[in-house]
Parts: structure tokens; sequence; C-alpha cells
């Protein structure tokens, strides 16, 4: 038997998994139009190839990525573009995001596409394809997948398939390694051949037994070092943190690379998702969606991307009093801003929810400093404190006590007795801490302008004092000798104050934001354009000439 | 939106609370068949000031009344106040107390959550100091005293301060153990004369030897509720007992064994009720360990050395002050920061 090692805290919410696991994957039918944001992945959005009134063909690129973190976005079917614009689309900022709309005519047409053989091909050449076949993580990162399949300096030792998919309703994960598992090894051989690993690790909770049977004979077919490995089911077990911990006793600390420890994971959809592309050279067209809760036929779904959200529900028969779609989960998942967004490639489940099913929390009361909240914390913070930091706005104190840590996996929050919206309070820290950095950035820059205007003027004055001086000097001395360099001084006052500006710059920024992984980084990006669009949007005509 | 998960455990601060209340039920029926009803008198006066004094601050405040007057927290104040004030104290004492712990103590301090010192704590430092005489006539057990009040006379005392003709207040009451040890000690008297006087039972004082096992008792249930952890109980007791025991070891004549000081005053009610109040103590495992020792050493020390009858009320005072540096102090390392063990 191998050795689990254990994360501290977790908790163990019902998991309400069995309503959707009755029935097999269903294909969704064409919905009457597809919304696809070009910007489903982190990193840059990526650029529109199509425009409005363009026919487009089944697999069609029509997003092209760009620099950079970014993938590639396709026609789900083949249709007609009816429009490239704002629409509102599944993210938890509900704002508007760049999206193209396709009709689709029902043929079904595909654009031609061939696999490749990735044994033979350059690891570079294997990626690109990754890249433009739009192949992001599944697990609900969606970072994209080929930026993770470099085989850096560092010595992979194990790849980890995350099958532990521990929220409570979801249960595509499981289903898909029911019903494709051996294509999900196949994937598999393909990302441990591209990293060279060692072998490959798969982690799957213990509530789901046809799943570990599937994968576990899939894995034995296998020529490459596989192990299924069961874990306890507990609560969040399938963070990528947590179950490499669990799989193999390393922790990878915030800011440090899996790889730099010799791990690398990734989510068993994009294992599957790999391996299409690359052997069929399908492009990310669909994936596979949960939809549950307050619905009489709760069922996972082949869902196209951009099938918008209330077509699929209407296939799962929500009942009436049906007030709110959650996207993911009920411990980290998104409300959506409307049923009228549609299914992008994080969209692991939909949720119907009523106050019925998930009761209003009662009002708040104060911290009463219980720590169940940091009994329960998979990232051994203190959430308590971060709570305190968090509401009197005390951000650096926050920093300190390891804000950035949170991986906002709610835990705290389902235990605290006081039903304080904990991680509502570390999300607006975060976003306070980021947006104050921007901020500083621009200040220090503003004081660098300023200290020089500074210190010129005041080597104008000295200078001319200077001046004057030696006039009187040379008026009463005349064989006075020019021993000091005024100019001199005067450069390297302006030198001093520079770099005295600099480093203020320096330690004035955050601490905890620079020592982050480039995967977070993209994300802080990512935020930062969304704040910007958003700040935008509120005020339309700032920047734009007055006609 | 104000909501970062759907679901919650149905868990509240009430029901916690509420459990702090049964746990101490053990001790206080022990406490009525050693020492007679009057204690529930206490305890009713106590609860019913306390819930008064909150709804006045909460009014005061601009707080909602009902989701703080159900939150019980006021009602754990009140009785642990209670449990530690001589049962036959005039009302007004209870009265004073209680309302000076909930509106001072708590509600200036800003109210749930924000106390840094035990309110109940603060009641009974009030009080001692300001009214030392009223604090010292505790109740002789059952079958100690040369008279036993009935519990008309015991109400009677109470609200109106007056014993039935012929029977003096020193015929029903006494100093407690810990009180007596010292002034016997004072007195030059052999420790083991001492012991051997009527008030001391096998353990500590006759009777309330048996309530602090009541304590320990609802310390248990507290443990296995997940209420409290072991860490305080632990070590509060630990240090008190090896404490007691180092002197106990260099001088037998003068001081008395560490099972004594166990099970003698407010030692186990503080173990596992006073100095687990969440509120005023320290968050991390390493910094209850260090807060309850630091109690338990100062327990000692003020009852063997100190002024007062017991030490329990004025260490966890002390020690509350200290809890934010410990807190500081004692940050356990987050994920991936540390060594455990895992290569
Ligand atoms: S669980 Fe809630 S009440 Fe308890 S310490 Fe954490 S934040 Fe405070
Ligand atoms: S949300 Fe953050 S603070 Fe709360 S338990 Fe999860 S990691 Fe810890």
């Amino acid at each position: 038997m191998r050795t689990l090692y254990q994360f501290h805290g977790g908790v163990h919410p019902p998991t309400n998994k069995t309503q959707s696991t009755r029935t097999p994957i269903a294909p969704a039918p064409l919905p009457g139009k597809l919304v696809i944001p070009f910007h489903q992945h982190v990193g840059n959005m990526a650029r529109p190839l199509v425009k409005a009134g363009d026919r487009v063909l089944k697999g069609q690129l029509i997003g092209m990525p760009e620099d950079g973190v970014s993938s590639a976005v396709h026609a789900s079917t083949s249709g007609t573009i009816s429009s490239i614009g704002m629409e509102v689309v599944a993210h938890a900022s509900g704002l508007p995001d760049l999206c193209a709309i396709l009709i689709p005519d029902g043929k079904e047409e595909w654009v031609t596409h061939t696999g490749m053989d990735y044994r033979a091909a350059a690891s570079a050449d294997v990626r690109l394809a990754l890249r433009l076949a739009g192949v992001v993580g599944l697990g609900g990162a969606v970072f994209p997948s080929d930026q993770k399949l470099r085989s850096g300096k560092h010595k992979i030792k194990s790849l980890v398939l995350n099958g532990a998919e521990c929220e409570p309703y979801i249960t595509c994960d499981d289903m898909l390694m029911r019903e494709r598992a051996t294509e999900i090894i196949r994937g598999a051989e393909i990302m441990r051949f591209m990293l060279d690993a060692e072998e490959v690790l798969i982690g799957i909770e213990d509530n789901k037994p046809e799943a570990i049977a599937a994968m576990r004979q899939a894995a034995a077919a296998s020529d490459d070092k596989m192990e299924v490995i069961v874990v306890p089911t507990i609560y969040p077990s399938g963070g990528a943190k947590q179950l490499m911990r669990i799989l193999t006793g390393i922790e990878v600390a915030t800011g440090v690379r899996s790889t730099e420890k010799g791990l690398q994971c990734f989510n068993v959809a994009t294992a599957l998702g790999i391996y299409r592309a690359l052997r069929f050279g399908e492009p990310m067209l669909s994936r596979i969606v949960t939809v549950t809760g307050n619905v009489r036929n709760a069922q996972n779904f082949e869902v196209l991307i951009g099938t918008p959200v209330n077509e699929l529900v209407a296939l799962a028969d929500p009942l009436p009093d049906t007030n709110l779609y959650i996207m993911g989960g009920p411990m980290m998942g998104v409300p959506l801003p409307s049923a009228q967004v549609s299914v992008v490639k994080a969209t692991n489940c939909i949720i119907a929810a009523s106050d019925k099913l998930f009761p209003p929390p009662p009002p708040a009361l104060p911290c009463i400093r219980c720590t169940r909240c940091a009994d329960v914390c998979p990232a051994d913070l203190q959430p308590q404190e971060l709570f305190w930091f968090a509401q009197s706005k005390n951000f650096g104190k926050a920093q300190e006590y390891s804000l950035f840590d949170c991986i906002e996996c709610g835990a705290c929050n389902y235990v605290c007795p006081s039903h304080i919206p904990l991680v509502q309070y570390y999300r607006f820290a975060k976003s306070e801490i980021r947006a104050l950095e921007h901020e500083q950035t621009a200040a220090d820059l503003a004081r660098e302008r300023y200290e020089f205007r500074q210190s010129r003027i005041e080597r104008d004055k000295q200078e001319r004092a200077e001046k004057l001086a030696q006039k009187e000097m040379a008026a009463r001395q005349p064989a006075a000798t020019p021993e000091a360099a005024p100019d001199n001084s005067a450069q390297s006052h302006i030198q001093a104050a520079a770099e005295r500006a600099r480093e203020q710059a320096a330690t004035a920024r955050p601490k905890n934001i620079d020592a982050l992984t480039p995967q977070q980084q993209a994300e802080i990006a990512e935020i930062e354009a969304r704040r910007a669009k958003a700040r935008e949007m509120a005020h339309p005509d700032a920047g734009r000439p007055k006609e | 939106m104000l909501i970062s998960t759907f679901i919650s455990k149905p868990d509240t601060v009430s029901a916690i609370m509420l459990r702090v209340l049964l746990a101490l039920l053990p001790g206080i029926a022990l406490y009525v068949w050693y020492y007679g009803p009057a204690i529930l008198v206490s305890i009713t006066l106590a609860s019913i000031t306390a819930l008064a004094t909150e709804a006045a601050m909460l009014r005061l405040r601009n707080r909602p009344l009902k989701p703080f007057l159900g939150d019980n927290s006021a009602l754990v104040t009140a009785w642990l106040l209670a449990l530690s004030i001589p049962p036959l104290a005039p009302w007004w004492l209870v009265v004073v107390g209680t309302a000076f712990a909930i509106s001072v103590a708590k509600h200036l301090y800003g109210g749930l959550g924000n106390n840094p010192f035990n309110p109940s704590m603060i009641g009974y430092a009030v009080l001692i100091i300001s009214f030392p005489s009223h604090m010292t006539h505790w109740l002789s057990p059952h079958g100690l005293g040369q008279t036993e009040l009935g519990f008309a006379d015991q109400l009677a005392f109470i609200f109106g301060g007056h014993l039935p003709s012929g029977i003096k207040l020193d015929a029903v009451t006494l100093a407690t153990p810990l009180d007596t040890l010292k002034t016997q000690l004072q007195l030059d008297r052999p420790l083991k004369e001492i012991l051997g006087m009527p008030i001391y039972g096998a353990l500590a004082g006759k009777g309330s030897e048996v309530v602090a096992l009541g304590y320990i008792l609802g310390g248990v249930y507290l443990l296995f509720k997940r209420i409290i952890t072991w860490h305080v109980p632990a070590a509060f007791l630990g240090t008190l007992f090896v404490t007691a025991g180092i002197f106990h070891l260099v001088d037998q004549a003068h001081y008395v064994a560490p099972l004594f000081h166990l099970t003698a005053g407010a030692a186990m009610l503080g173990a596992f009720f006073i100095l687990t109040d969440p509120i005023s103590g320290p968050t991390t495992p390493m910094g209850k360990l260090i807060f309850a020792a630091g109690a338990g050493f100062l327990t000692y020390v003020i009852r063997v050395f100190g002024g007062f009858p017991d030490g329990v009320a004025f260490a966890t005072l002390l020690m509350n002050i200290c809890v934010p540096l410990i807190d500081a102090h004692t940050q356990p390392p987050v994920f991936g920061k540390k060594d455990r063990g895992a290569k």
C-alpha cells in the first residue's frame, strides 16, 4: 500500500453526487445559437479572426491566441457568425466580454483536421498544436495546457492526474472517468512523455468506485508506470496543491512552481482534451457539464462551448422555484449573472438553486475567535485573523498573515458558526491590494519625476549660487583654483535622488505579490484587464475624442 | 452579493454557547447537592441581569436585539460569574457584578467577539476588590456547619440580609478551603493538622472537590463536542500541578500536595470553562498552551503568595492582557512553508 499524506483541515460537506450519476453522459442537442467568448482561459484574450456574416465550419479557428499565455477559440459547430460584440459571460465579475455569436446550420460540417504523432514531432510543435487547439485546464482553472507541458530545467518525477473531484454536486469528471477511461489514460501517456515524468499518479476520491475501477483497468493496460490511488473523501482534496500533498507528501508553497518540486498536475478531463487534440486534431469544442440541484433530472451532458445556460438546464427540467444558477459547486461556485450566459471551458457544473436548496445564511454575527475556520483551513492559515484585517482594511497585516496563500476554498466559510462570508472578505481584500499596488506603481513614478524635478531646481539654485560665489571670489582673488566641480556634485545629487526613488519604489511594493507563479500573475493581469474594461464601460466617453 | 459558499454547517454561536451551559449542569447539580439551592438563586439572578443589561446595551449601541440576545453568550458570562461568588451573597452583589461584566467588560469593548478580557472574571475582580467582606462567606457544605439553612432562610438572607433569630452567619458559612489553608499556615499550624480539619475531604475541600469533578465531566463533554481543545485544560492543570509539585517536594511541611490545588477553588472551572473562552483567549494551538501554562503558574503564585483567596480570576485577566502578543508570536507556518516530515 502506498502511504498517503494528509493536508491540514478539510471539511465533509454532504456530497450530493448520486443525483447526477444515475444516467450516462448525454450529448446536449445543438442550441439555437452559440455565444462563444474570446476569453475563456487564463492569459491574453484570443484575437478574433472572423466577422459578422462569415460562414464557419465546426472546429474552425475563430480566435487566434495572442502573445504569451493565451489560447485559441473555435467555432463549436458549423454555421454563420451573426455578430461579434460584448455579451455578459459566465464569470464572477458579471461583466460583459467580447463574444462571437454563431447561428448553427445544423450540418455539423467539420473543418479538415488530422492528428499528429506527438512522439515524432518536436516538443515545441506539439505545444503549438495544443495552443491552437485551445486546450486549457478543465478542472476550473482554465490555464493553457501547452504552458504546463514544457519539460523545463527541473526533472519531473510525478505527473499527478486529478480525478478527486471533491466539490459537492459535481460529477463530470466521475462520469468521464467511468465512460472514457482509456482516452484519459492515452492523454496521460502524452503528458508523461512530454514532461518525461517517471510516473503518473491518478488520485480519485473513494466515493467514486466505478470511476476507480474503470481507470484502474485502463491504467493497467498502459505501458507507462501509472497508478490509480484512492484518496479519502475530504474537501478540498481536489485542490491541486492538496492532491499533490496527499499523493506525494510534497507541499508546494505559494510562489513556488510545482515543477521545482518535481511535480505537475492536470485534471483528468484535460488529459482527454489533449489526447483528442493530438490524436485526431480535434480542438476543444465541448466539455462535460453536470446539471444538477433544483432540477428533476440531474445529469451530465456533453455540451458545445457557447451553449446558453438556459437551453442547457432546460434539458434537466428545473423546478419552478429555481431563482439562481450557480456555475461550479456550492463551495467555490459563482452565481451566474443571468441564465443567458453561455457554457465556457471553465463550466464544469451548473447548479439550479432555490432558497429551499440553499437557504440564505442567517445574519452574520461577530467573530467569536472559535478557530473552527483555522482548524479546517487547508492552507494552514488563520482565517479569523485574515477576516479581522480584511474587515478593518488593514491590508498590510492581511498580507503579512499570508492572505495570498488563501485558495478561496470556502472551508472556513462552511464551518463558521457566526456565518461570516469570509471568502467574500478575502476576495475583497485581495482585489483592493491589487488595486493599491497599481496605484502605488503610478505614485512611485510620479514621485520619481517630482524628486527629479526638485533636484534639478536645487541644482540650478546651487549652480547659480556657486557661480555668484565664484564671481565674488574671482573679484577678490583672481588666482583661485576651480577645484570644486559643481557640475559633478549636481550630477551625483540627481543620481542619488533617482536611486532613492527607485529603492522606495522597490520597498513600497506589497511583499506577497511578487512571489506568485506565472499562472497567478496571469490571473492577476486578467483581473486588472477586466477592471480596466469595467472602468471603461462605466465611463464610455472617457478617452474618446469629443465629436 | 454577500455569498461565498452556498452551503454551511448548521452550527451557530447560540448552539455552541448552549452546549457550554449544558456542560455546566453536572457541576451545578453537585453544587446544589452539597450546598443547597442557593446557587440556583444566584444563577437565576445573574441570568436575568445579564439579559436585561445585554438588551439595554444593545439598544444604546443601536444593535439588533434578536440575534444577539439569542446567542446565549450573556448567559454563559452570568453562570460563570454566579458560580465564582459565594451562593449566599446578597442579591445586589450578583446584580452589580453581572451588570458590570456585561456592560463594561463586554459592550464597552465592542460587544460579542470584541472583549479582550473574560467578562465573568472582570465581574469577579470588581466584586472582590470592592466588596471583599461579602465575598468570603461561603456556605458550609452539607453536614459540616453547626446548623443548616432551609431554602426559605437562604432566600431571606439573599434578599433581606437577615438570618433566622439565634443563628449567626459564622454558624452557616466558612472560609474556603484555600483561604483556610492560607490563614492557618500563617498561624504556623502544621500542614497535617490543618488538612485534618473537617472542611477538608479526600483531595481538597469537602464538597467542593466533588463539584470540581462535575466540572471535569462537563469539560470532557466540551472536548468531545469539539467546543474546546485539550490545549488549555492540559497546559493549565499540568502547570498548576508541576508548580505545586515542585514546592511540595521542596518543603512538604508548608506546601500542600499538587492534587489539592487541582481540585480546590476554581481550578477545574477555570481549566474547562473560563480559560477556554475563545473570545478573550489566544487562537493558535501553541498560543493556547502558553496562555494556559502562564495562567496555571500565576494561579499558584497568587494562591500561595498573594492576598486573594483564589488565583484563577486574576491569572486569567493577567494572561488575557498577553493574548495579542502570544497570538502574534505563535502563528503556525502556512502550507508549504514547513517541514512536516514528508521530505
Ligand atoms: S469560524 Fe467564524 S467565528 Fe470562528 S474564529 Fe473563524 S471566523 Fe471567527
Ligand atoms: S478560503 Fe482561504 S482561508 Fe478559508 S479555508 Fe480556504 S484557504 Fe483557508
